[in-house]
């Protein structure tokens, strides 16, 4: 479902990804770890582009994601495209704070799938209703909670029906309290057979729900197999010594 | 001083009042226009638009009012295009907020945190349906305050084209007073005009701040 291939990206002199490459297989769901400024983040806004990339390709479903012909107008519609079938959520939830909660999740299908208004509210509400938010249809996100808005973020990406979807460290701005709610929400989707790729600290999350985890520092993936494997018994010193320090 | 002096002219002065309306609201519409132009010229990928639009801002806001209209009244005769008083004030004034303007939209704009575009490229919109439905509806409110100071201060400046013969309040106001000799009443009465103008501009501004701020 994912291909990435020897994927390189600096920042100036900063080499933040120093060749890359792995699959994610359709319903797969991998968890991605590691320390702060090994690269993780960088990873994933590479897999839809949101950074370019300096060398290497990724794949979704089959179809390369290229940023293509750099021209201001005309550029990226093939991007577009692509990025309409991944499913993106951030850390920092990055809801339209001058849109509803449904207003939120129906924007896409608008402007992007052009659906007809009142089609497009039916999908929303579904997906908001799955997100256990079906009572805040017509709140503003700064009227809702961190987890309540992060749920609407998941829903608005999956209103879009993405073949993938895209997790960046999704708890990690919120109080400890509300982790849960959104954690649940993911397990959920990962139970329903969604394919994902998810950046978090919650290792016992991936110790559940992930069907791999890759372990990355310094540009690189250092580990990769089950979360028994790489949790219960990491085969490399960077590995072992980051789980300790995080457990 | 003699209040029958300012109810005598205030008639006068307020028809240059009109006049001063005209000149403004036409500067606002022509400058916010030019204005959005150059704000998008300055944000967007292109080397030479950024450049141009820098240029512009960098010409405009670095030389004082009065030699510009200067510049388009007295000075492109000499290159054989004569323009009337009128159309002289409004370029002026047009060309001059436009600078500013564009600042302040640039400005607003860039302030919308960098995740809201993110966030919508990532749904698989294009960069202008971004730019459109979530950037500037989110930048239109941080644009009112600063926006309602560029007017007034541009109401205001518009009384240097008396100086390009534009009969407008200002140029009224001198009028009178060489013919009546009543600078006091004359100028407290044009003051006073001023004012109403610019406290209309406030409240306005005032209540379109409040009306945006829903979803706050």
């Amino acid at each position: 479902m994912v291909k990435v291939k020897d994927l390189f990206k600096s920042f100036g002199d900063l080499a933040v990804l120093k060749g890359i490459s792995f699959s994610v297989t359709q319903g797969e769901v991998v968890c991605i770890i590691g320390p702060s400024g090994g690269g993780k983040s960088t990873l994933l806004r590479c897999i839809n582009h949101l950074e370019d990339p300096d060398s290497g390709t990724v794949e979704i479903a089959g179809q390369p994601v290229t940023t293509g012909n750099r021209g201001f107008w005309k550029k990226d519609r093939h991007l577009n495209q692509i990025r309409s079938e991944v499913g993106m959520v951030f850390q920092r939830f990055n809801l339209f704070p001058h849109r509803t909660a449904l207003q939120n999740v129906t924007e896409g299908l608008i402007a992007v799938k052009k659906l007809p208004r009142q089609e497009a509210e039916e999908i929303g509400k579904k997906y908001l209703d799955r997100v256990g938010l079906a009572d805040k249809l017509n709140e503003y996100p700064s009227r809702l909670s961190g987890g309540q808005q992060q749920r609407v973020a998941i829903a608005r990406a999956l209103a879009m029906e993405p073949k993938v979807m895209l997790f960046d460290e999704p708890t990690s701005a919120l109080d400890p309290e509300l982790v849960g709610e959104v954690l649940a929400v993911m397990r959920d989707l990962a139970e329903n057979g969604m394919t994902m790729l998810a950046v978090t600290h919650e290792l016992g999350f991936a110790r559940e729900v992930a069907s791999r985890i890759l372990f990355v520092d310094d540009g690189q993936i250092v580990e990769s197999g089950s979360p028994d494997q790489v949790l219960g018994n990491p085969s490399q010193a960077r590995t072992a010594n980051f789980i300790s320090k995080v457990l | 001083m003699d209040l029958a002096v300012v109810w005598k002219y205030l008639p006068v002065l307020a028809k240059g009042a009109v006049t001063t309306v005209e000149l403004t609201a036409l500067a606002v519409v022509f400058g916010t226009f030019l204005g959005l132009l150059i704000a998008l010229a300055a944000i967007s990928g292109s080397r030479v638009l950024k450049g141009c639009a820098r240029f512009y801002t960098w010409l405009i806001r670095g030389t004082p009012l009065l030699l510009q209209l200067f510049v388009i009244y007295y000075g492109l005769p000499q290159f054989g295009l004569t323009l009337s008083p009128f159309v002289a004030a409004i370029s002026g004034l047009s060309l001059n907020a436009a600078a500013y303007i564009a600042e302040i939209i640039r400005g607003a704009i860039q302030s919308v945190d960098k995740g809201q575009m993110e966030a919508a490229r990532s749904i698989g919109m294009s960069n202008l349906q971004a730019l459109l439905r979530i950037i500037l509806p989110q930048a239109y409110r941080r644009m009112i305050p600063p926006l309602g100071n560029e007017f007034i201060a541009l109401l205001k400046d518009s009384s240097l084209v008396a100086t390009i013969s534009m009969v407008d309040l200002m140029r009224t106001a001198q009028q009178m007073y060489v013919s009546t000799f009543r600078p006091v009443e004359i100028f407290a009465a044009t003051g006073a005009l001023y004012l109403v103008l610019t406290t209309f501009f406030t409240l306005t501004f005032g209540r379109l701040e409040r009306k945006l701020a829903v979803y706050e």
